[in-house]
């Protein structure tokens, strides 16, 4: 049976301020969907609500995978049941080398039931796969040893996101802008990864609000947010559309949202939308 | 004697994460002087120990010192460390075995239980085990032994060698250094003395391991290692003790003496329980380009006080000290290095990295003193401090004191929380709340801990999980 990922009427405050406002959204497995929308319509707040940030508030609707609510779980209930997000901002944990935490991670990924203090996979078999796994996304294996994302450039976070994403092998992945800030081979490499990985199991929520990751990876749906709510759906010509035109069409044609986005932009809701984005990166 | 299981989670004092707090039946103890301290006391010891008179008058002089400091009033709160409640001296077998097979059961299956024994067959080349105030166990390989390697408890060798330890027993840490000095110098009993002649290279390390048993125990093992020119050595020290609801002592004193050209590495893994009050003096004197190492881990205890030091007392000598604290619920440690500059382009290396979790507080003090003629000296400080939680507690007190221009300091502190997003970021690959915040605090020491031989670093790191275990509400 295909599971899927299901949001419906999604209000979440930060720190008490409203952000997404009704937010509804259905991701099978083995779709693909793109998920744009100008800066601060709320697109990253819907990704650390779905991994289960402490600091986002619901306040109304839920979030469910195959019918298992999500909005009690934390994030680590979560990531068991099949989620994933690659981090807009992947955070940097000193000391700590990639591949000790990526086989504490998949151990409990693949044992969901697993006890803490009980053994983790086999340290021969783990060692093959990673490096199964990092000769296929063309990573140097001496990335297995270095500390997780310390010092790390931009694009090597990314990948690092995207290793993850193939180790775990979520139901539902969610790529928060994972194209950002990348030069155009690194988004390639990104690219080319998650076209590898994304398959009839993986339900697909791509947030970016460039085009290029969508150019590998097409996607059946294109939802546009404003002002913390999903105002149109699509296909992949949408997305093809607001990347070239922009999103004032939109704002036309959905009045209310972007006289709420214009109230966010002049005061209160746009220092929420900051908090929204760690500071340390 | 039965080793009394019941007690061995010591879940009754709500500190579950303490695995070695069990203890065996002490009635069958060779000997146990009644609590208290008098001269009486210490006079007692000394005829026990059928000590020269030198020793003797040693330890009655340290006494009428002891009695004439007053207490620390800085550091930790010792107000509730009763010198009257405590029994000095306790003989749990009657000599020192040179196999584990001929060790009183019950003192077997303890250090079976610690690991001892099957650490020793791997990757030891000598080991003392101390049971209370006596040393219960030795041994040396073989090889060392012929190459002239001493290692015994230091009774043994006031008897054995007694001229090498009167040369140098007390004079890197003078009775009068300190109350607790003074304490151990009165009272002592047990722990090695070490002599590595010239050149010899020790590969793998020497270990004893300390442990207290009774309840109201005074454990006060006196350390003194040699180490001749041109060779080296690493001495580890681990240390247990079982769960009392009643205070225990340890007040140690380890002088070091490291000649030209030599290395010695000092690793101690201290995991006492919670209610043993820990204060320690540990000093070294490292001569020309001598390289000089503590690496002081401190997991346990109700209160550490202790600051190992380097003098470096000719051009060329090197010091460092690793410092780990943990404090828990509790546990106050207040730890730190001494760095004291005495002779021309000598250096020193002060890292330090404390955790508090759960109302504990973890306290670097440090010095680093450079002489009026020491000149061209380095020194670099580097403290890093991890509070887990609101009610845990870190402070820094680093003194520099230099008399001298030219020289090159370096301090540099940093205090941290586990940050919001790094729990996010690792539970939302699996991880549970507890085991995130495990990983977080095993990635803050890395860079101390894999400078430890690999089985001490495997063992420091389980400690550390074991200290992180329920530390989540």
């Amino acid at each position: 049976m295909v599971a899927s990922l299901k949001i419906q009427d999604l209000h979440v405050s930060v720190e008490g301020l409203p952000i997404l406002r009704g937010v509804s959204l259905e991701v099978r497995q083995g779709e693909i969907h793109a998920l744009m929308g100008p800066n601060g319509s709320g697109k990253s707040t819907l990704a650390y609500t779905l991994v289960g940030h402490p600091k986002y508030e619901i306040t109304q609707g839920s979030i469910e995978i195959d019918g298992k609510p999500l909005n009690e779980l934390d994030a680590c209930e979560r990531a068991r049941l099949g989620l994933f997000l690659a981090f807009q901002y992947p955070i940097v944990i000193p000391g700590v080398k990639v591949a000790d935490f990526l086989r504490h991670a998949i151990t409990n990924i693949r044992n969901p039931d697993r006890k803490e203090g009980e053994g983790l996979i086999p340290m021969r078999e783990f060692r093959k796969e990673l490096k199964a796994m990092m000769d296929e996304l063309g990573m140097d294996s001496e990335f297995a040893r270095r500390y997780l994302n310390e010092g790390f450039s931009g694009g090597e976070k990314k990948r690092m996101e995207i290793l993850q994403l193939a180790m775990l092998k979520p139901r539902f992945a969610v790529l928060d802008e994972t194209d950002s800030g990348l030069d155009s081979d690194a988004v390639r490499v990104v690219s080319e990864g998650l076209r590898k990985l994304s398959g009839p199991q993986m339900g697909v929520l791509i947030i970016t609000h460039h085009e290029r990751l969508l150019e590998y990876n097409v996607p059946q749906f294109t939802h546009v947010m404003l002002a913390g709510k999903i105002v149109e759906t699509g296909d992949a010509s949408l997305a093809r559309e607001l990347h070239n035109e922009g999103y004032s069409k939109v704002r036309l044609r959905h009045p209310e949202e972007a006289a709420e986005e214009a109230a966010r932009a002049s005061g209160r809701s746009s220092e929420a939308n900051r908090t929204a984005e760690p500071a340390s990166v | 004697m039965a080793t009394d299981l019941s007690s061995s989670t010591s879940d009754d004092l709500g500190i579950g994460e303490y695995q070695y707090g069990f203890h065996d039946s002490t009635d069958n103890y060779t000997f146990k002087s009644r609590k208290g301290l008098d001269r009486e006391i210490v006079e007692q010891i000394s005829a026990m120990k059928k000590e020269p008179a030198w020793m003797r008058d040693f330890r009655l002089e340290a006494y009428d010192i002891f009695l004439s400091k007053p207490m620390p009033t800085w550091g930790g709160d010792l107000s509730h460390l009763n010198f009257q409640d405590i029994h000095y001296y306790m003989k749990a077998s009657d000599r020192q075995e040179q196999s584990w097979d001929d060790v009183p059961d019950d003192i077997r299956k303890t250090y079976d239980r610690l690991g001892i024994p099957e650490a020793e067959k791997k990757y030891l080349a000598g080991v003392k085990a101390q049971y209370e105030s006596e040393v219960v166990y030795g041994s040396l390989q073989e090889d060392l032994a012929k190459k002239g390697v001493v290692f015994t408890d230091t009774d043994s060798a006031i008897r054995d060698y007694p001229e090498l330890v009167r040369e140098h027993f007390g004079t890197v840490i003078p009775s009068f250094d300190n109350k607790f000095a003074a304490l151990n110098s009165a009272v002592w009993s047990g722990g090695s003395f070490i002599y590595v002649p010239k050149g010899v290279e020790i590969e793998f390390p020497l270990q004893a391991y300390f442990r207290i048993n009774s309840e109201n125990m005074g454990q006060f093992e006196r350390t003194l290692i040699i180490v001749d020119e041109g060779a080296s050595v690493h001495y580890v020290e681990g240390c247990t003790a079982p769960t009392y609801s009643s205070e225990s002592l340890h007040s140690a004193v380890v002088e070091i003496i490291v000649k030209r050209n030599a290395r010695c590495r000092y690793t101690t893994i201290q995991n006492w329980s919670n209610n043993v009050y820990n204060l320690v003096t540990k000093r070294a004197m490292a001569y020309g380009n001598a390289l000089m190492e503590w690496v002081d881990g401190n997991l346990g205890s109700q209160l550490t006080m202790k600051y190992p030091a380097i003098y470096l007392m000719e051009p060329g000598a090197r010091g460092e000290t690793l410092s780990i604290a943990f404090a828990g619920k509790g546990q106050h440690q207040d730890a730190g290095a001494k760095m004291v500059h005495c002779a021309p382009n000598t250096s020193s290396r002060i890292v330090s990295k404390s955790i508090s979790k759960a109302g504990g507080r973890a306290s670097y003090r440090g010095l680093v003193k450079v002489e009026p003629h020491a000149t061209n000296c380095k020194s670099n400080v580097v403290c890093d401090a991890l509070i887990l939680d609101a009610e845990s507690r870190s402070d820094t007190y680093p003194y520099i004191e230099i008399e001298q221009e030219h020289v090159a300091i370096e301090h540099e502190a940093s205090v941290s929380k586990i940050a919001e997003e790094q729990l996010l970021y690792l539970m939302s690959r699996g991880l549970t709340e507890a085991e995130a915040s495990a990983m977080i605090v095993t990635g803050f020491i890395e860079p101390l801990v894999k400078e430890l031989p690999m089985e001490y670093a495997v063992e420091m790191n389980r400690l550390i999980e074991l200290q992180m275990e329920g530390s989540v509400g």
